[in-house]
């Protein structure tokens, strides 16, 4: 019985990275009914950021990714401010052919400058370090780390957006554009405030998706997938929801490479299928949608 | 000098016109009634003021600055508030939140706080904790007004805030109206019934399909000529 225990718990943990990839789309979706087709791209991009700003600097991931927030959130802020601001408006086909072209032109440029070699951000011995649960259990400290910082960021996007005055603009922007202006509300600012959160989160799935497991420049759209479906199982504008779907879609593969190596992949996009049968607007949609 | 003013203020829905040179006055301490029938521009010139929708910079005048070309965000961190038809209250936000949020791009120090508006509309504090479509019409109001008026305006743009109510409501409403007035605040206030109107207002201006057909201090004013202006019959 063990084994399924370990699928389980390695499941619960795998969903954190999930929920990590999708907590940025959710929150730019949420807000600006933005779907951004180059998220995957991003998170691979900031995944090379941190990996030059390390080999630079002679700084470990963490530190790294740490000076990395600053500069992903300037450069979130100016995509928005300069780019996906002017697509925005009635029409929903501008933003989605705007962020698929970013999305081409992040991955080319990435190979053109990283190669398509596989790299990796070398955190050193933690590593490999893991913490026992006893019972023959045992779960690394990237993953229970990962989870934590999913975790984490929720609870930080959640205290942003239910407990400051910001977070009420970005609530009444999603609401009604046009009377939020009354508000004084900025909403081409608000957005690119928004956008440069969501870098923030990009740069933090970034920095345990490099720490996990290779990466190279063309994985970012897989990324993108596995997101989306977390977001579309959790319900669209709840942020513990996105971190219930990340964690579904993750059980599903672990537990379904455990049936077979061959099924994890399959099984998680089985369980999204599942999960929209029966609830069509995923499991925590917000009520006023 | 006027407080705000409109020059030859015109508007356009795409091809259609729906205002034709709108001249208007405001004074310091002033409350304008905008009447007319359905259609005659009444949100419309309202909307303008608010920089919902935009013109020429010479259209509209506040304190001797052009702001006809200015985007609501900015006209409204000036001192204009509009209280949108409809009431418009953030489906997603709690009665409390909704009235925080007017103060987001402009929180001048004036008489209205979080705690006067709760005094001046009681309901909305018993309530503040709950979604705002939980509110009955005459409650989503008086949330919309304290929402306008929390970031002490200097002018209160009212857009039919007596639409679908019960007259009991709406003499409420006006009652607090008055209190809004003897605080300072400047208000426009359009307006279908003609009655209600003329008691609370200094001046009045009549709207007929884009055009001005009237204006007056309100015992200057006939019924029968205010009739007239407003049907145009």
């Amino acid at each position: 019985m063990n084994v399924w225990a370990d699928a389980l718990i390695q499941g619960i943990l795998l969903g954190g990275l999930y929920a990590l990839f999708a907590a940025g789309l959710s929150l730019i979706f949420g807000i600006m009914r933005l779907v951004n087709l180059a998220h995957g791209d991003l998170i691979v991009l900031a995944a090379f950021v941190i990996l030059t700003i390390a080999a630079w600097l002679g700084l470990d991931p963490f530190a790294a990714a740490l000076a990395a927030l600053p500069i992903m959130f300037m450069a979130g802020f100016a995509l928005q401010h300069l780019l996906l601001n002017r697509t925005l408006g009635r029409d929903l086909l501008p933003p989605l052919l705007v962020t698929f072209g970013l999305s081409i032109i992040i991955e080319n440029g990435l190979l053109e400058l990283f190669s398509a070699d596989s790299q990796r951000l070398r955190a050193g011995s933690i590593e490999t370090a893991s913490v026992s649960l006893g019972g023959g259990v045992a779960v690394g400290v990237i993953p229970l780390l990962t989870l934590a910082s999913a975790i984490g960021v929720v609870l930080a996007l959640n205290l942003v957006f239910y407990r400051t005055s910001l977070g009420r603009a970005f609530r009444a922007t999603a609401d009604d554009l046009e009377i939020a202006q009354l508000m004084g509300i900025d909403f081409s600012r608000i957005f690119s405030v928004a956008m440069g959160l969501a870098f923030i989160v990009v740069t933090i799935a970034a920095l345990y998706l490099g720490m996990r497991a290779n990466f190279d420049p063309t994985i970012g759209p897989e990324r993108l997938l596995y997101a989306f479906e977390a977001v579309i199982v959790g319900g669209l504008g709840s942020f513990w929801g996105t971190l219930c779907g990340g964690i579904i879609i993750g059980v599903a593969q672990t537990i379904g490479a455990q049936l077979d190596p061959e099924w994890q992949i399959l099984a998680g996009h089985l369980a999204f299928l599942v999960v929209l049968v029966l609830r069509p607007r995923g499991l925590f949609p917000r009520a006023t949608d | 000098m006027a407080l705000l003013q409109t020059c030859g203020l015109k508007a356009y829905y795409g091809d259609f016109q729906a205002l034709y040179g709108i001249d208007t006055s405001l004074d310091a301490g002033e409350t304008l009634a905008i009447i007319g029938a359905n259609g005659a521009g009444k949100s419309t010139y309202l909307k303008a003021i608010a920089g919902l929708i935009r013109g020429p910079a010479e259209s509209v005048w506040f304190e001797g600055r052009p702001i006809g070309a200015a985007p609501a965000a900015a006209i409204m961190r000036l001192g204009i508030a509009l209280v949108p038809e409809g009431r418009r209250l953030f489906p997603s936000l709690t009665v409390e939140e909704n009235l925080l949020v007017g103060r987001y791009g402009r929180s001048t120090a004036g008489p209205w706080s979080l705690a006067a508006i709760y005094t001046l509309f009681p309901a909305l504090k018993a309530r503040r904790n709950g979604a705002s479509a939980t509110l009955s019409g005459g409650e989503q109001q008086m949330a919309a007004i304290g929402r306008a008026l929390i970031s002490n305006p200097r002018v209160l743009l009212c857009d039919e805030i007596s639409l679908g109510l019960a007259p009991i409501v709406v003499r409420d409403l006006y009652d607090a109206l008055a209190h809004i007035k003897a605080a300072g605040t400047s208000v426009v206030l359009v307006e279908q019934d003609i009655v209600q109107a003329t008691k609370v207002s200094d001046r009045i201006y009549c709207f007929q399909e884009g055009r001005l057909s009237l204006a007056g201090r309100p015992a200057e004013l006939s019924r029968d000529q205010m009739h007239r202006a407003y049907f145009g019959s």
